[in-house]
């Protein structure tokens, strides 16, 4: 796959996740993290999954991007079985992955470098478009030690665009950002999804960011991870935070709480360790759905 | 992709962003973050602190040498009688700034560690790096590493007499020694030190084995060989000092050594002090050619 690449960039994939099955450990000791977990990520579409923390989250984005083997079941994109990580299927981290040893142009600039499709003047202005587009062109020589976490996060982001994935995977990517940068990085990527239109799976804890940003919303039972729903979610783009004050959006909030909600009890009933913060989490939520956000 | 539209889209979340305030940065020369960073230095309380602990030390050996003259202490030479013989034109005991001899003393050490640190680096690098690279490697080669690594450099010394025709070269042996397992295991350490996210993110972007090596695990363990490195520098000399004892014509191990049986204990601290003075100058520079290599190390802290 990624020897038939050109040089113009992927067009957007689809990619089907099959009765995905995932555990650690044999016999007596085997936990299953994912049972089961059937879903589609849509040609061009923004997909979101949500779950509660710890739930197997980022185990799905490590069997999709290629890292771990699934236990059972298939995932494919454009109809081939993948194999291993590449350049088709990109993650962009929980944790920033750049480079501490190159500076940010470097770090964009690598992708395309290490598999010789851009040299030259085409990479550099391929690079610094991209920078411009999230506002680092002045930082193009810094290390990412020298930049915001903000700064960072929209580093990564372009660093894997540059690659044009057929999917791109977003594990949590806004996690530990103060609120105000979370925001503003969720514009960001809205925008930069709405201009490129690929095929992106992002996954979240955060329900409201799931809906601002989503196409369509599966959302997750806790351990082991099944996928309870799948909602399409039909707001108009191109989005800003205002369409978080709809009544579109707060119908899709309280029956997304809904089935958060009553997962929650479940597992409490059944004694799960995490129950507890969930159920909190969740319930806490539900009592200020009516209200606006602060930054809206 | 046209920069129009998301010039406009980019709009509505200008007010805030992070870093758009801020002027377009420039990288600073490297001499002038020398220059700042001296400035600062100076302006701090260190250096006098420094100056005036060294004074300290000075001042107690003179008392406890040459004016109180202490039991532990007397037979020590102080640190007037040793300045007065170092700067003599005409020393009692032939060794000060003014003779050959105390620079060929010098140079032949220097010469030595040089060889034998130089060979260190060359070997012990590129096998820390492949044994962190590959893991079958390491399942054969670190076992023996860690077994031979403890034994003394003292104990190297009759093997090396053995093993090598001239005295030279079983010096230089020795120092090599000293100096080539502290390099293996920490650059071995270094690969190991290298978040696994670096290695999928490589991997993710395409990188083929080669290409992860020469740009994430050569640069990735580059701090901790450097660490390594003055580490080693230091065994370096440490063995350097006992092999020339031991089986030394020249070099400032033998003039420690050969002046302690000649009763001429002002060259002892002569040497003892030039010693000191060549490792850590030793040091600097290999701290030096890390921070040139490893700019992103120095940024961060220069910010």
């Amino acid at each position: 796959m990624i020897n038939n690449m050109s040089n113009t960039g992927m067009q957007a994939g689809e990619m089907v996740v099959d009765n995905l099955v995932k555990t650690y450990g044999t016999d007596i000791l085997t936990k299953v993290v994912l049972d089961d977990c059937s879903f589609v990520l849509e040609r061009s579409k923004l997909t979101v999954l949500v779950g509660p923390s710890g739930c197997g989250k980022s185990t799905i984005i490590n069997v999709l991007a290629g890292y771990e083997k699934p236990t059972s079941g298939r995932v494919l994109l454009d109809g081939e079985q993948i194999s291993g990580p590449g350049p088709d299927r990109l993650v962009v981290f929980q944790e920033t992955a750049l480079f501490p040893w190159m500076t940010t142009f470097e770090n964009v600039a690598y992708g395309p470098e290490v598999r010789k499709e851009m040299k030259g003047k085409e990479l550099r202005d391929a690079v610094m478009h991209l920078l411009e587009l999230v506002g680092l062109e002045d930082f193009r020589d810094k290390y990412p030690t020298q930049l915001s976490g903000g700064m960072q996060r929209r580093t990564e982001l372009v660093r894997a665009m540059i690659n044009h994935p057929k999917v791109m995977f977003m594990d949590e990517p806004f996690r530990g950002l103060d609120a105000m940068t979370r925001s503003l990085m969720q514009e960001y990527y809205v925008r930069l999804f709405e201009e490129h239109r690929g095929t992106n799976l992002f996954i979240t804890s955060e329900l409201e960011e799931g809906i601002f940003l989503a196409d369509r919303l599966v959302i997750l039972t806790n351990q082991p991870c099944r996928v309870k729903k799948i909602m399409n979610v039909d707001l108009p783009r191109p989005r800003d935070f205002s369409v978080m004050g709809s009544s579109e959006y707060l119908n899709i909030k309280r029956e997304a709480l809904e089935l958060l909600h009553e997962e929650a009890m479940k597992s409490f009933a059944s004694g799960a360790v995490n129950a507890a913060d969930f159920l909190e989490a969740y319930s806490h939520m539900g009592e200020d759905q009516a209200k606006p956000r602060s930054h809206v | 992709m046209t920069t129009d539209t998301v010039a406009n889209g980019a709009k509505g979340v200008s007010v805030g962003l992070p870093g758009a305030p801020q002027a377009p940065q420039k990288q600073t020369s490297d001499f002038r973050l020398t220059l700042i960073r001296l400035k600062f230095w100076l302006k701090s309380p260190s250096p006098y602190l420094n100056i005036l602990g060294l004074a300290g030390f000075l001042l107690f050996w003179y008392l406890t040498t040459e004016v109180l003259k202490l039991p532990l202490f007397e037979k020590l030479p102080g640190p007037t009688a040793t300045l007065d013989e170092w700067l003599s034109h005409d020393p009692m005991f032939g060794i000060s700034f003014f003779t050959l001899e105390y620079y060929q003393h010098i140079g032949i050490s220097i010469w030595r560690v040089f060889q034998a640190f130089a060979l260190a680096t060359m070997l012990g690098v590129p096998i820390g790096l492949f044994m962190g690279w590959k893991k079958t490697f390491k399942d054969y080669t670190f076992p023996l590493l860690e077994v031979l690594r403890p034994i003394p450099m003292l104990a190297w010394v009759p093997l090396s007499i053995l093993m090598w025709p001239g005295r030279e070269a079983s010096i230089v042996f020795l120092t090599f020694l000293g100096s080539f397992f502290a390099t293996v295991l920490n650059t071995l350490l270094g690969v190991e030190s290298i978040d696994e996210c670096y290695f999928r993110a490589a991997a993710s972007l395409g990188a083929s084995e080669k290409q992860i090596f020469s740009k994430v695990i050569v640069p990735g363990a580059l701090p901790f060989i450097f660490t390594g490195l003055q580490i080693s520098m230091g065994y370096a000399w440490f063995s350097l000092v006992a092999g020339e004892m031991l089986a030394g014509e020249f070099g400032l191990g033998y003039l420690i050594w050969n002046s302690y049986t000649l009763v001429q204990y002002p060259v002892i601290i002569i040497a003892m002090i030039t010693l000191g003075v060549i490792g850590s100058l030793s040091s600097l520079i290999i701290r030096l050619v890390g921070d040139k290599l490893m700019q992103w190390k120095v940024r961060e802290a220069a910010q």
